[in-house]
This record gives C-alpha cells, sequence and structure tokens, in this order.
C-alpha cells in the first residue's frame, strides 16, 4: 500500500479553484521533489495535506496508508505520522521551545496511545537531536522562534522533524529565505533524517535546494496541477528551461 | 435627579439596613460621624450607574440592583464551612489572616507566633479602642465615590496590620475573605498595611466562598502606606463564587524610593470592580501593577485604576490581560495622571484582551493626562481573538484543539504572571489559572 495516495483532488479557497485533479503517490522512503511557479498550487497542496483550516476541497481524496486523510483533524494527522515543515514557521512569544516539544510530543504519544515520556528521557533526547542540528541550548529556552533568524526558525523544525519521527514530512519552500550557509545546514539536518521508514515531499520553486536534498522523483505543477513528472534529471532541465513550457501546455 | 433616585426601593433599604447595622458597626463620637457623612453622600448618590462617567461601563443599578443587609456574625456552622474552605485555598509558608463574613476569625489565623516588628489587630479593636489619628487614618474616606462612602459607613472590621521600620517579614500575610453565610447578605470590610521604612513584605489578599455561600457581595477597601524605601509584594486573588459581587477599592502611597509589586486576578464572582488608587508621595518610587482577568459565562470584571503621579522621577508599568469567555464582559479603565512637578515620570500602561467567544466584551479605556513636559509616557490597548496562525501550528504539531488553546491562553497572561517574584506564589497563580482553563474543558 502507498505512503500517501492523492487522487484527482480539487481545492478551492473562497471562490477560487486552486488544484484542479491533482494525483500524486508517495511510497515509504521515497523522496518526492514538487517543483512549479508561483501560484501553481504548491503551498496550498501542503496546507491541504496537513489539514490547514479555510480550503475547501471540492472533490478527490488523500489517503495516509488506506486511510481517508481529510476525515482527520489535523493534530491526528500528526499523530498518524505527517508533517509539515513550515516556509514560515509562527513566533509564539510565552511558550518556550522546551515546553512545546513536551506538550506536542506527548500530545502525539497519547493520541497513538503510547506513554508520555519522563522529563529526563524527554530532555536527553531533545538535547542529543539539537547538538546534531547545531542548536544551542539556550535557544530552547526561549519562546518558540522568537528572535530566531530564518535559518534558526528552519532548523527549530528539522529538529521537530527528528524528535516526532513522522513518517511522511513535507517541506513547504524550505530554501526561502535562507543564505547558501543556512541552506546547506538545513539540508544536512533532512539528509540525516532519510530513512526507508520516512518518505519527504520536497515543495520549491528554485532548482538550487535539490542540489543538496537529491530527490528521487520530479514533479513539475502548474495552474493546479502535476503536468509533468520524472527522476531528478528533471529538474536540471527545468533549470535550462524554466517553467514557461509547462505553464502554456497547462 | 439622584435624589429621586435615592428614594428608590434600593435606597430605601440600604436606609433601613444602615439603621439596623448601626448598632453593630464600631467606633463612636467622631467615627460615628465619619460614617453618618459618609452614609449621606452614598445616600445622596445612590448606586453608581452608567451615566456617571467612571461607571459607565459597570452599571450597578443594572447589575447588582440593591444592596443587600448586613451578614450576621458567623455562627459555628458558618466557621466550620469556612475552616472547609479555607483549606482548599491555603497557600504554605504565610501568616493567615482570616476574615469570615466580614468579622475577624481569631481562632482561623495565625496569630501564635509572634513576629518582631509586626503588629496585628483588628479594624474593631482599633475603632474602639485606638489613637484617634489612627482612627481617623481609617475613616477617611473619598466620599465622591459612592461605594467608597458606602464601605466607610459599613465597615464592620478588618485587619490593621504594623510592620516596624526595618523589618523584613519572615513570612507573606495571607488576608482571606471567606463568604460563609448561606443566606444572601452583605459584608464590609476595611484593612489598613502601614510599613515603615526599609522594610520587605508580602501581603495575599484572597476573596473565596465556603459551601452554600452563593448570592453574597463583598465590599472591601484596602487602604497601603509605604514609607521611604519600603518594599511590598501584593497578590490580589478574586476566587469568590460565581453568583457573587465583589465591590473593592485599595488606596495606596508611597514613600520616596518605595516599591510596589502588585498582581491581581480575577477568576471568581458574577460582578467585581476593583478600583486601586495608587499615589507616589516620594521620589523615586516604583509601582509595578498588573493583573489577568479569567471569567466566562455572564461574568463581569471590571479593574478601575488611577495612578497619581504627584512627584518627580518616579516609575510605574501596567500590564492587563483579560481572557474573556462565553458572553462576559470584562472593563479596564486606567488613569495615569502626570502633574506639573512630576518631572521625569516614566509611565507605561499595556492592555490586551482576548476574545474566546464572539459574544465576549472587552472595554479599554486608558486615559493619560500630562501636565509635565519632561517625562515618557505610554499607553495601548488591543483586543483580538486566538491567532488562527499559531493555533494551526501547535495543531499541526499534535495538539488537539483545547490544548492548544490553552497553551497560547497561558502564553497570553504569562507576562502579567511572570512579574510575580516569589516562586511558590507564582505556581499558586499558575495552577489557579491551569484549573480555570481544565474547567473550560
Amino acid at each position: 500500500m502507498a505512503l500517501l495516495e492523492v487522487k484527482d483532488l480539487q481545492v478551492r479557497v473562497e471562490d477560487r479553484e486552486i488544484l484542479h485533479g491533482l494525483s500524486l503517490t508517495v511510497n515509504d522512503g521515497e523522496v518526492h521533489a514538487i517543483m512549479g511557479p508561483n501560484g501553481s498550487g504548491k503551498s496550498t497542496l501542503s496546507h491541504v495535506i496537513a489539514g490547514k483550516p479555510g480550503y475547501e476541497v471540492t472533490g478527490g481524496q488523500i489517503l495516509f496508508r488506506g486511510e481517508d486523510l481529510l476525515e482527520m483533524e489535523p493534530d491526528e494527522r500528526a499523530a498518524k505520522g505527517v508533517f509539515l515543515a513550515f516556509q514560515y514557521p509562527v513566533e509564539i512569544p510565552g511558550v518556550t521551545t522546551m515546553n512545546f516539544l513536551r506538550t506536542a510530543l506527548n500530545a502525539q504519544r497519547k493520541a497513538r496511545g503510547e506513554s508520555e515520556l519522563l522529563v529526563p528521557d524527554f530532555l536527553k533526547k531533545v538535547r542529543s537531536v539539537a547538538a546534531g542540528l547545531n542548536i544551542p541550548q539556550d535557544m530552547l529556552k526561549r519562546g518558540v522562534n522568537v528572535g530566531f533568524s530564518g535559518g534558526e526558525k528552519k532548523r527549530n523544525e528539522i529538529l521537530q522533524m527528528a524528535l516526532f519521527e513522522p513518517s511522511l514530512c513535507i517541506l513547504d519552500e524550505m530554501d526561502s529565505g535562507l543564505d547558501i550557509d543556512a541552506l546547506r545546514i538545513a539540508a544536512d539536518g533532512v539528509n540525516a533524517l532519510r530513512s526507508p521508514e520516512r518518505a519527504m515531499v520536497v515543495i520549491t520553486h528554485y532548482q538550487r535546494l535539490l542540489n543538496y536534498i537529491v530527490p528521487d522523483y520530479v514533479h513539475v505543477m502548474a495552474k493546479g496541477r502535476v503536468v509533468k513528472s520524472g527522476g531528478k534529471e528533471l529538474a536540471l532541465q527545468l533549470e535550462e528551461s524554466g517553467y514557461a513550457q509547462f505553464e502554456d501546455a497547462a | 435627579m439622584n435624589v429621586v433616585l435615592a428614594k428608590t426601593d434600593t435606597g430605601r433599604a440600604v436606609s433601613s439596613s444602615f439603621a439596623l447595622a448601626r448598632e453593630r458597626l464600631p467606633g463612636s463620637g467622631k467615627v460615628a460621624e465619619q460614617r453618618r457623612q459618609a452614609f449621606e453622600a452614598f445616600e445622596r448618590a445612590g448606586l453608581p450607574h452608567r451615566r456617571i462617567e467612571d461607571w459607565k461601563y459597570t452599571d450597578l443599578r443594572v447589575l447588582m440592583r440593591e444592596v443587600l443587609p448586613l451578614a450576621a456574625a458567623p455562627d459555628t456552622a458558618a466557621l466550620s464551612r469556612a475552616e472547609t474552605a479555607l483549606k482548599l485555598h491555603a497557600i504554605e509558608r504565610t501568616r493567615r489572616l482570616v476574615l469570615v463574613d466580614g468579622v475577624f476569625a481569631p481562632k482561623l489565623s495565625d496569630l501564635g507566633k509572634s513576629e518582631k516588628g509586626l503588629s496585628v489587630r483588628t479594624l474593631r479593636e482599633v475603632l474602639e479602642a485606638g489613637d484617634g489619628a489612627l482612627q481617623s487614618e481609617l475613616l477617611a474616606s473619598d466620599n465622591s465615590n459612592p461605594m467608597i462612602a458606602l464601605n466607610t459607613a459599613m465597615a464592620t472590621d478588618g485587619v490593621v496590620i504594623e510592620i516596624a521600620n526595618g523589618t523584613v517579614l519572615e513570612q507573606p500575610l495571607h488576608v482571606v475573605h471567606v463568604a460563609s453565610a448561606t443566606t444572601p447578605a452583605a459584608t464590609f470590610t476595611r484593612s489598613l498595611l502601614r510599613i515603615g521604612r526599609d522594610v520587605a513584605a508580602t501581603l495575599v489578599e484572597s476573596f473565596v466562598a465556603a459551601e452554600g455561600a452563593k448570592a453574597y457581595q463583598t465590599y472591601d477597601s484596602l487602604i497601603v502606606s509605604l514609607d521611604d524605601n519600603a518594599r511590598l509584594d501584593h497578590l490580589r486573588l478574586v476566587e469568590d463564587g460565581l453568583e457573587a459581587f465583589n465591590i473593592a477599592s485599595a488606596a495606596v502611597t508611597l514613600g520616596a524610593h518605595a516599591q510596589l509589586n502588585t498582581f491581581g486576578m480575577v477568576s471568581g464572582a458574577s460582578v467585581s470592580r476593583y478600583q486601586p488608587t495608587i499615589v507616589f508621595a516620594g521620589e523615586g518610587a516604583r509601582v509595578d501593577t498588573n493583573g489577568v482577568n479569567l471569567i466566562k459565562g455572564r461574568q463581569h470584571a471590571d479593574t478601575t485604576l488611577f495612578m497619581d503621579h504627584a512627584v518627580p522621577n518616579c516609575a510605574s508599568r501596567e500590564v492587563f490581560r483579560a481572557v474573556i469567555d462565553d458572553r462576559a464582559h470584562s472593563v479596564f479603565q486606567g488613569r495615569i495622571i502626570v502633574r506639573p512637578d512630576a518631572q521625569k515620570t516614566d509611565a507605561k500602561m499595556m492592555t490586551r484582551a482576548l476574545l474566546l467567544s464572539d459574544e465576549a466584551e472587552a472595554d479599554n479605556k486608558p486615559e493619560l493626562e500630562i501636565f509635565a513636559d519632561d517625562v515618557t509616557c505610554g499607553h495601548g490597548a488591543t483586543t483580538g481573538a486566538l491567532d488562527e496562525s499559531l493555533l494551526f501550528y501547535l495543531r499541526a504539531r499534535g495538539l488537539p484543539e483545547k490544548e492548544a488553546q490553552a497553551l497560547l491562553i497561558q502564553a497570553f497572561v504569562g507576562e502579567a504572571i511572570e512579574s510575580i517574584t516569589s516562586d511558590s506564589l507564582r505556581e499558586h497563580v499558575i495552577a489557579a489559572a491551569r484549573r480555570w482553563l481544565e474547567a473550560r474543558g
């Protein structure tokens, strides 16, 4: 059974249809890149998979290990193993990163019928993951993402990914706002999490990110659907020729 | 107009209540005269209503309708119910002073171990046999405020605490007001805290209900003076029953380089109004006032603050956070006056209201009156719902909706709660806030 099956998905925001019949299948451990110009619906797809309110699904379905993902609340999806790394992670003043991580991890474990992690075990785990990502301990004591640089915010997303151990990661424009050094650190963090048990959908406008996170498959989106799929060489081809040909075709 | 209104049923009822109560009220001579004048002032004005500017959002004629008769002194059963309630609201390692139905309860209070430099008497004692100057100070009354006037007229008991120069109190003082009468009645208390030079003290006030106490009315008034270089940490917790009324005031005066750090939380009472007046009387003093309202149902909670910068070089900060669910109504009125001589005043006020339902209501009225030219003053007020993008972020990380909301609400009130310097008192408040959030379900 496929990990994620998006079938003929149609989505509206207010009165505008953004996705017109999008299909995508992701199996365990695969890394898929979704590329496309601005406004092609890439972020809408990531939001709908994660369950963000404000989108109306008018047709099609999304199955996660055969279960109807659209019937689940966002927190149920997280507990099942769906993780969205946000393009713009929000700042939450007054909630320390440590408290947030522990509350979230325990909420997911509870939803899966697992026991809460004991505080010492949790702290040990967070510290070792944070050290691997070059995240200083004092960042964990601050409000979630408050005063973090763009690079730090993205690393905080990867820290969560490492901690929650999801089976599907959707990386929404992870490269936006990052300089080349910050991008390399983030990509290294993501690559360290690649495993046969963890699939990834990497959403990006630019080919550059895919030099660091090398995908198994590349899909080109234009005007709300996938217009071409191929191997990693498709990304290089796009770099040469641009999106215009696909937009015309769509 | 007022004359006519004073002759309503309410006016007559209060009038006869005062006449009946008079014999039970401590003090004679000048004290009785101060009471009589205060009562006349109340009678002329009647219960304040929305056409009076200060009471625009809290119309007591609509919300409260009448002043209930004075509660009877607590009997053995009432004291026993109070004792049970105290167990729920106890704060460890504090010196507890308990008023049950407005009457000091020595058996429920920690009077055994005396502390050097600390004197605790009851209002009744002082009004019956104290010195004249202290009596006058106790019943000095801003009769232009009808509810303060009423409290002056009817004050039955309270605590009179004096802390001698240079004393550092070992334990916080915890004054607990317990409503225990099972028939609807009113209690009137007045307390005084006189803090000497170089003193460091902590005062906690709790307003709670015993089993069976329902639609009661609590009227309280607190007078505080801080001498030069003194520091007071003050915590005020309104946890009254949800059908109760709590109408209170405080008058605080600060000497030079004195510091007041005060935190108030209202989670109880159907209708509450707290009117602190803070006067800077010496240079270099600082006041931090922080407040949190956690209200739901049809609760109405009003804080009306008056900060009087009368002298130069003083600083004041106000941080108020209101969390309002269902059809509850939160009111914050903060007036800061900077008088002509009060140069180098640094005064800032920030109020934020969080509306958890479409029918929740918040009124914020900051007022700055600045008559000096070399000052730093500012205020800000915001009202809004929980941020949807923050909620989604938390839910996408696995937090169910109510838990995500609870975490954001805790963060919202956190800034005000963080101002409590004592770890154990801060934990006590955080636990109370958590209970409120959990009760939301």
